[in-house]
């Protein structure tokens, strides 16, 4: 009798914290802020400003969640996260969700029990010299020393791509982007590889961005997209749908210079009726409020305004938008319909 | 028949589990052992409900599946297709390399720093002084990043070798010394049937032989010192017995060097210490050199004077009073702390991932556990290597140290 309370009680306690782990929505909520994890400093994707205020377009996905549930683009806490600790840092519940150029894989899906919840930036992986060593392609690599960023689908890809095309090199394992850096500019690796918007981020933050180029090979596809984990299919809408609140206002041309009107009253257009709240209930639907994806716009300009602001051609870092524009201008963005 | 002690009358009560001294103490370890083991019981299903709570499991099999990534410093064959066991024991390896090579200059250094600091000599004395506090007060990882950091700004990379203005060059054309390591001349055999590791047994089979060559040598000039009371002179036979055979057998076998030399867009070639294995080692060694010097230091003064003085009326000299009278019982008191010492520095050496050194905290408890995403698994693997390694350590610097105590017969 004694027995079965005290190992009664056991599993209580034991199921108590399990189920601790659900609910995130009801957490945040609760917790009046947004614990969002991002990378240690890459200017343009999330990097603390001369203020110390984070900015960056993965900063941009963060704030849109905290402003859809909490109604305040400023309610997140950013955890920086590296490599290594980003996905034990989402496991273990210290942060919400993850926004940290991280790609979409089968294993990360499956296997690590995370659930991405779309995808903010279509990448890929590429290399980048010093032009002195007068490298033109990343098959002339042969025994090249290669700068790579732990715990990263990085490290994997070059080991793949250099054993199938027979030629050799020497890894140099870093942590951080920041690590990376010195070393390379120093000369201690000959190449830098990560996902080649990083590369161009990191390549704007040198003193004379114009002595390293980048190879024109791009030897992955890396989707990459914030994430939450398994079993919290309420918070993965949540994350998901203010993610594509974002790309939709793009395409029905809602920004943040015209939200104001557009959201004060219903207008002509059904589904920009429906996804700022002046119809329907879709906010309802998510347990947020009707003008959720109103504030995630309001946040900071809807997924085009972001990406200009953060990484686009009129930014030291200069992405295009290519694969990442709209469907409809034949990149790759594509929303399911708000109804 | 009467016994003079009766047991106790009335037979078993359960207050006496509390009450009689004989029992108590018993009690009472029974009762905190079984709360141990409930609470061990407690976090361990705690942790297994968690788990599946989250739909994970505990399971071992990635260790069979190909790691995927590649590492740079292998002391055993491995490719990124071998598997994350294999990564395992490459960087176990590593480790015990790093251990190894830290131990054995940590101790070189730190005997020399702490018999010098009881230099008469002021100025010695003042200067190992600032050299034990300096590296004592500071953490080893800030030393381990400082000589990373300096080692890779100041040496010459392969770039400045290169090319008609190269503005470095190697030493003595045999050494490269660049900001991504050392590279350094690597013998090898060039007959046939020696190259590999047969040419290397051979060796050590001749190396052994001298050695016990040179013993018999030393006892039977021994006798003969007992017999005739006349030592003679052996020391060219010693040198002869060590160095004819090593040397006929690397004519014979063909010792030849390989010399690094720069191709492409680095040196191949020779022997290669990377940057970080150089960057970690140094600091690991210097590092505990200093807590060494200063086991040195204690153990040399609980040596009370008088045996100093009682030696010297001997007319010993000081060189060999150190020798023959200090050293050997100061070993006893410096033998026990510097297990510790040996511990740590392999302990520390975990912290290898800060300069990119492959331990085995960076492929098993580094790469591993990230692509897998088996924490719990690889953490608990961790665990037991470093647990055996310092028992192992800890094991066999006991035997060395009940070796040299004071025996008490
Ligand atoms: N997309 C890859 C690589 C992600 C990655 O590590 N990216 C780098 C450069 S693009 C980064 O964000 N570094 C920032 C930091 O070091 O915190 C992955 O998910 O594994």
């Amino acid at each position: 009798m004694k027995k079965s309370v005290f190992f009664g009680a056991m599993t209580v306690a034991a199921l108590a914290a399990g189920a601790a782990a659900a609910g995130t929505l009801d957490d945040v909520k609760a917790r009046g802020k947004l614990n969002c994890g991002v990378t240690t400093g890459l200017v343009g994707f999330a990097a603390p400003d001369a203020n110390g205020e984070w900015q960056g377009f993965d900063v941009g996905v963060c704030r849109a969640v905290a402003a859809a549930v909490l109604g305040d683009p400023s309610a997140v806490e950013f955890v920086p996260t590296t490599g290594k600790t980003r996905f034990t840092a989402l496991a273990s519940g210290e942060i919400d969700m993850l926004a940290r150029n991280t790609t979409w894989t089968f294993s990360r899906d499956v296997d690590l029990k995370f659930e991405f919840v779309g995808v903010n930036y279509y990448d890929g992986q590429g290399f980048m010299v010093p032009k002195a060593l007068g490298v033109s392609s990343a098959k002339e690599l042969d025994g090249a020393t290669v700068c790579i960023q732990t715990g990263t689908t990085t490290e994997l890809n070059l080991a793949d791509y250099f054993r199938t095309n027979n030629i050799s090199y020497e890894p140099v394992p870093i942590e951080t982007n920041a690590e990376a850096q010195p070393l390379y500019l120093e000369g201690a690796c000959d190449v830098y590889t990560t996902d080649a918007s990083g590369l161009a981020a990191t390549r704007a933050a040198f003193e004379n961005p114009g002595d390293h180029v980048v190879l024109p090979e791009i030897i992955s596809k890396e989707p990459l997209g914030p994430l939450v984990r398994h079993g919290d299919s309420e918070w993965g809408d949540v994350v998901r749908w203010s993610l594509n609140a974002l790309i939709a206002a793009e395409e029905l041309g809602v920004t943040s210079a015209n939200i104001a009107d557009m959201g004060a009253a219903a207008g002509d257009n059904p589904e920009i009726n429906r996804l700022l709240g002046t119809e329907g209930t879709l906010g309802a639907m998510l347990g947020l409020s009707a003008d959720w994806a109103k504030n995630a716009i309001m946040a900071g300009g809807n997924y085009g305004e972001i990406f200009e602001k953060n990484i686009g051609e009129n930014t030291p870092i200069g992405l295009s938008r290519g694969l990442n524009a709209q469907w409809t201008d034949g990149g790759l963005l594509y929303v399911p319909p708000f109804r | 028949m009467t016994t003079l002690s009766d047991p106790p009358k009335g037979g078993f009560r359960v207050s006496i589990l509390i009450n009689d001294t004989r029992y108590r103490s018993y009690t009472f370890q029974f009762i905190a052992l079984i709360a141990l083991i409930a609470a061990f019981a407690y976090l361990g299903s705690n942790l297994l409900a968690n788990l599946r709570a989250a739909g994970l499991n505990i399971s071992y099999k990635f260790l069979s599946e190909p790691a995927g990534y590649d590492i740079n410093q292998r002391l055993i064959e491995y490719t990124s297709q071998s598997t994350h066991f294999r990564a395992a024991i490459v960087g176990i390896l590593n480790t015990l390399l790093v251990a190894v090579v830290a131990c054995f200059f940590a101790t070189v250094i730190g005997i020399f720093v702490g018999v010098l600091r009881l230099s008469n000599n002021w100025l010695v004395n003042k200067l190992m002084g600032v050299y034990v506090e300096i590296f004592r007060n500071v953490p080893v990882l800030i030393w381990i990043l400082i000589i990373m950091a300096v080692f890779v700004a100041v040496l010459p990379q392969p770039r400045e070798f290169r090319g008609d203005d190269a503005t470095a060059s190697m030493f003595l054309d045999l050494f490269a010394f660049t900001g991504r390591g050392f590279y350094f001349p690597r013998p090898y055999f060039a007959a046939e049937w020696a190259t590999g590791a047969i040419g290397w047994l051979t060796i050590i089979a001749l190396l052994i032989a001298s050695f016990f060559g040179a013993r018999a040598l030393a006892k039977s000039a021994a006798a003969t010192q007992e017999a005739t009371g006349d030592r003679p002179t052996t020391w060219y036979f010693t040198l002869a017995i060590w160095f004819v055979p090593l040397i006929a057998a690397c004519v014979i076998m063909g010792l030849t060097w390989e010399l690094p030399e720069l191709k492409g867009f680095n040196f191949r070639g020779g022997i290669y210490a990377r940057n970080s294995f150089i960057a970690l080692t140094f600091a690991l060694s210097i590092y505990t050199a200093a807590f060494i010097a200063e086991n040195v230091r204690a153990g040399i003064l609980a040596i009370s004077t008088g045996q100093t003085e009682a030696a010297a009326s001997l007319g010993l000299r000081p060189g060999r009073i150190m020798n023959l009278v200090i050293l050997p019982q100061a070993l006893r008191v410096i033998i026990p702390p510097l297990i510790s010492q040996y511990l740590n520095i392999t302990k520390n050496s975990s912290l290898a991932i800060a300069v990119g050194y492959m331990d085995v905290t960076g492929t098993l408890g580094g790469i591993t556990l990230n692509q897998t995403g088996r924490a719990i698994e690889t953490v608990l693997l961790l665990m037991a290597f470093y647990l055996i390694i310092s028992l192992s350590i800890s094991a066999v610097m006991n035997v060395y140290n009940n070796s040299v105590k004071l025996k008490e017969r």
